[in-house]
């Protein structure tokens, strides 16, 4: 205190509660620290299961590429499968941000609240956004491997032919099913609602006064997204990118379905066969003995781990861009 | 949750105070009040901080026993914080703090040993909008603080017409109490919220510019409310209109703070002196109008 | 009453200003024509192609470079650019739909036909899928597994949510930012993860059994339902909470009596949506319920079968009377997710207070935290008018008293 006419203290006020509030907070704090609780049995009956895992193979978990987990010298490693999530990410990343942002763009700034009078575009594409959330992965996955796939192996043959010089588009095995690329597309479906969503959200944020205020200049539509929308919301829409990502790694379904487990490393994205943690653990689950079980488990903490720092980080940029710009 | 109708068995509201104050009186020092007529509010040295910065300074003030004590003074001067100091609504802003006491009938309502629920339930309040619950017919709303406070009573039905009476909206809402809260005009939620907060019998009403966010002829409507109820309770006012002051009060209190510093009471009255013959300029200016 | 004749009709034509008129509709139409038999003969003609994806992404920017030309030449170059922008992000909404059209008519195309009431009460029990054998077996075991998955799962998960988010909205203390934080950070969890977690605490100790998955279902469920239903509960306003203190009432009593009903429809959309997304989890079923064939009842004993996992495992094998199954199971979980998710669409709007109800959760989510509202209210302090507001805003959050942890 600085004011130095004032020598009072504030009193200490009593919040006595009754017995019935006590309970009442306890209950609810109990189910708020319960998260905690959850989060860190996750970490640890993964570690306590993955121990076998890592004792045989140490740190040499993290670079073998190959996976034996039975017979008298078991080699394996999560680091094919690693480098297969991620590289599913990026393309699905890839294909998602775009046509998230301009989804969400759309629903903000273009979408008239009717068409004809009677369509409700923008609740319309607001639900249709939220229902695609809701779509189990596994549909995605059977459309994905049933009616995209024969769809997308004509570009695939067409870019490895044309634009096979440069490496990522070679393909040295001449088939391309089941590649990244089709496992990347899908995944970068199913993240486009979480990432829509999200920048939706953001945009919407955008105090009226700055847009309105470059209306009156001049400004175009384009213009006010660029300057005025753009800039207010970059915090945001990084976050919900990066929430995506979070999907992107552990989605597991999908790929299991198209992918088919191939362990070398491999960065040609449109050649057949590849690999992802999360594929890996659904595609194998069941065979391989004891150690595989463990093995798995182990690389399923990995993946724990990744998605957990990545979704603390998004979430953290998400909040502060929000929070902020108030 | 049916454990409130277990519990605490009493026949009226009235009744049940006594049980209630008696039943503290072991441990804590009670509210002595005799749960039918008004009761005495009384601030001595009330300081207010929202974190370190120091909002009231020194304020004290006599409310007396069915009056009506009006607070007035420019935006920003904390006189809706003292109101809210008085029935211990401050302290659940988080960095809020305070010093000194309030007296209801000379026991300190911030004694460490008193709880915030009991004090509330003695001194009313009512707010600048309108906030019946929305998810409650009518009825449930004059109910909700019986309800709340886990008082059971044969008598709801004369409670519901009592308060609704009282606070002038009987007439309008008696066939259709079972309506939601959210379906009557902006005056009449107002009208249901007093009769929310009279239907607990408080000692004390306390009113935070309850006709700011309403048209002129509900803002007389409630006025007229307001004299009708100060037989019965004690009513302490926030108003922005020195008019509506000049109307509604007994006593008036004028609130200032200037250039950042705390606010404090410059001059407290009867009203019609405080408009007619002040002693300080500055209130002068003020209810002249030539300031705030 | 005398009566009052009306007031003359009085011709007045409605403007809506608008900039796109139907001959730019004309210009619209010739480029998606053009530029659509430009790719036709670049892709069929010269380069030999096939493929429907690789057509559509040639087409787009083919359509976009002459839509851009065309307005360049007839109007200005910011008209060009604007309509170029435009002309993108509405492609980019198109092609976010297209997916979800094109899966809905996928799903109902190959699962429709097959869908029968035999295969709705029958299992899989002694079905011998051989080449030319018709009899694809039934989804009834899946459909009671996944029924009774769900139902457990939403059991446990649910109030846990509730009073989660209750804890964080409505009771606060030093740790609401860190439980908000890792309720965000379990919501991100794979799906498969909580599958492995399950199995590791509760499958290697009682085996794989319904309840196992149920359990697994529960963890996934759960942040959601505490992200949905904190949403809905900070859009309560804060007036009917210091309404209600104002009465005396217990904490317990303001949020079981006011905030909560006042929040109903939007925590029953939440709730749904949670239930919505955990009927189709498949990833996490594998090593907890871990599937069969024939009607298990029980979810506490023995392997169980569910929807999602019934498709995933008919998907990878060689028969077609196999993949039909999963083609119905698919059929069936994609019914039963989409009448649970337009079920929550309807609560949610149809509640009396929905309208609008968007616009204020996003009001909601402007109001600051805790930390966020003292900066506030430091920086305005000195403008008169706001006096209120600030108080308001530093209530807003949490309805608690000054010193959270008094009483511990």
């Amino acid at each position: 205190m600085t004011n130095t006419t004032t020598t009072v203290t504030p009193i200490k006020i009593s919040s006595k509660r009754s017995a019935e509030d006590r309970a009442f907070r306890g209950l609810a704090r109990g189910a708020g620290l319960g998260t905690f609780v959850i989060l860190f049995l996750i970490g640890l009956f993964l570690l306590i299961e993955a121990i076998p895992a890592f004792r045989s193979q140490g740190l040499r978990f993290f670079t073998n590429t190959g996976w034996q987990t039975t017979g008298p010298h078991p080699t394996f490693g999560v680091l094919s499968a690693l480098t297969g999530s991620i590289i599913i990410s990026i393309i699905g990343l890839a294909v998602a941000i775009p046509v998230s942002l301009a989804t969400a763009l759309f629903i903000n700034e273009y979408a008239p609240a009717k068409v004809l009078g009677f369509v409700p575009v923008k609740n319309f594409l607001t639900a249709a956004v939220d229902l695609m959330a809701a779509v189990p992965s596994i549909i995605y996955g059977m459309w994905g491997f049933f009616v995209l796939q024969p769809h997308t192996t004509g570009l695939e043959q067409w870019l490895s032919t044309y634009l096979g010089f440069i490496p990522v588009f070679k393909s040295s095995t001449g088939l391309y099913t089941s590649s990244f690329l089709i496992c990347g597309i899908i995944v970068g479906i199913m993240c486009m609602p979480i990432i829509t969503s999200l920048c939706r959200e953001v945009f919407s944020l955008t105090p009226n006064g700055e847009r309105e205020g470059a209306m009156s200049l001049g400004a175009s539509r384009a213009r006010v997204i660029r300057d005025v929308v753009f800039p207010f919301a970059k915090g945001g829409v990084i976050g919900s990118i990066m929430l995506g990502l979070g999907r992107a790694l552990g989605e597991a379904i999908a790929v299991a379905i198209i992918i088919s487990l191939a362990f070398p490393i491999n960065f040609h994205i449109l050649q057949a066969g590849g690999n992802s943690i999360a594929a890996l653990i659904a595609l194998n689950w069941g065979s391989g003995g004891s150690l595989g079980t463990s093995a798995l488990l182990a690389a399923g903490l990995v993946l724990f781990a990744i998605t957990l720092i990545i979704n603390m980080v998004a979430s953290r940029i998400v909040n502060a861009s929000m929070a902020d710009r108030r | 949750m049916t454990m409130s109708d277990s519990m605490a068995n009493t026949e009226t509201v009235a009744t049940d105070r006594k049980v209630a104050s008696s039943a503290s009186a072991g441990t804590a020092p009670s509210l002595r009040i005799d749960g039918v007529s008004a009761a005495q509010l009384e601030s001595v040295g009330i300081h207010a901080w929202f974190g370190e910065r120091l909002v009231l300074e020194n304020v004290d003030l006599v409310m007396e026993r069915t009056k009506v004590t009006a607070l007035i003074g420019p935006s920003g001067c904390g006189k809706s914080t003292f109101l809210r100091i008085l029935n211990r609504m401050h302290e659940i802003v988080p960095s809020a703090s305070l010093a000194g006491r309030v007296e209801l009938d000379g026991d300190d309502i911030y004694d460490p040993n008193q709880r915030a629920a009991t004090v509330r339930r003695h001194i009313g309040m009512v707010f600048q909008r309108p906030n019946p619950f929305p998810a409650m017919s009518i009825r449930d709303n004059v109910l909700a603080g019986l309800r709340f406070n886990k008082i059971r009573s044969s008598h709801k039905d004369e409670i519901v017409e009592e308060a609704l009476v009282k606070a002038g909206l009987w007439s309008e809402v008696k066939d259709r109490q079972g309506a939601l809260g959210g379906a009557l005009s902006g005056g009449q939620q107002q009208r249901l919220c007093i009769a929310r907060a009279l239907a607990v019998k408080p000692a004390v009403l306390l009113m935070d510019e309850p006709c700011s966010a309403l048209d002129p002829g509900s803002t007389l409507r409630i006025e007229q409310t307001i004299q009708e109820i100060a037989e019965e309770v004690t009513v302490v006012i926030v108003t922005h209109n020195m008019q509506q002051a000049l109307r509604v009060s007994d006593k008036t209190a004028f609130f200032l703070a200037q250039d950042g510093n705390p606010g404090y009471i410059v001059e407290a009255g009867p009203t019609k002196e405080i408009f007619e013959s002040p002693k300080d300029p500055r209130t002068a200016d003020y209810v002249n109008g030539r300031f705030g | 009453m005398t009566s009052v004749s009306p007031p003359a009709k009085i011709a007045i034509k409605k403007i809506r200003p608008r900039e796109f008129k139907p001959s730019d509709i004309g210009i619209l139409a010739l480029s998606v024509a053009s530029s659509f038999s430009i790719v036709w003969i670049l892709f069929f003609q010269l380069t030999l192609l096939s493929g429907a994806l690789g057509f559509v992404v040639m087409w787009i920017p083919i359509f976009l470079f002459m839509y851009w030309l065309v307005n360049r030449q007839l109007f200005t170059r910011q008209v060009a650019i604007d309509r170029l922008i435009g002309s993108i992000v509405t492609l980019g909404a198109l092609l976010m739909m297209l997916p979800l059209v094109l899966l809905a008519i996928f799903v109902f195309e190959r699962g429709l036909p097959l869908l029968s009431w035999h295969v709705l009460t029958h299992t899989q029990q002694g079905v011998v899928y051989t080449p030319g054998s018709h009899d694809i077996g039934g989804v009834a075991h899946a459909l009671v597994g996944t029924i009774e998955q769900v139902i457990i799962a939403a059991v446990l998960g649910i109030p846990a949510a509730v009073l989660t988010a209750i804890f964080i909205n409505e009771v606060g203390g030093n740790f609401t930012k860190s439980v908000r934080v890792v309720v965000t950070a379990m919501s991100g969890t794979p799906a498969i993860v909580a599958g492995v977690f399950i199995y590791s605490i509760w499958v290697t100790r009682f085996g794989y059994s319904g309840f196992a998955g149920a359990l697994a279902l529960a963890i996934i469920l759960l942040p959601t339902v505490t992200r949905g239903t904190e949403e809905v509960l900070k859009v309560v306003h804060n007036d009917l909470r210091e309404a209600s203190m104002a009465l005396a009432a217990p904490e317990w009593r303001t949020v079981w009596s006011v905030v909560l009903p006042t929040a109903r429809s939007g925590l029953v959309t939440s709730v749904l949506l949670g239930v919505a997304v955990s009927i189709g989890e498949t990833a996490p079923l594998i090593m907890t319920i871990f599937g069969n064939q024939v009607m298990n009842t029980n979810p506490f004993s023995g392997p169980q079968m569910a929807l999602s996992l019934l498709a995933y495992k008919q998907i990878k094998v060689p028969l077609q009377s196999q993949i039909d199954l999963g083609y119905t199971a698919a059929l069936i979980l994609f019914i039963l997710v989409f009448t649970v998710f337009i079920l929550a669409r309807l609560l949610a709007g149809g509640a009396g207070k929905g309208k609008g109800s968007k616009r204020k959760a996003l009001m909601a989510r402007l109001r600051p935290t805790p930390g966020v509202a003292m900066e506030v209210m430091d920086d305005e302090a000195d403008l008169p008018e706001t006096e209120y507001e600030i108080e308001r805003e530093q209530v807003s959050n949490a309805a608690q008293p000054r010193k959270g942890n008094d009483d511990e």
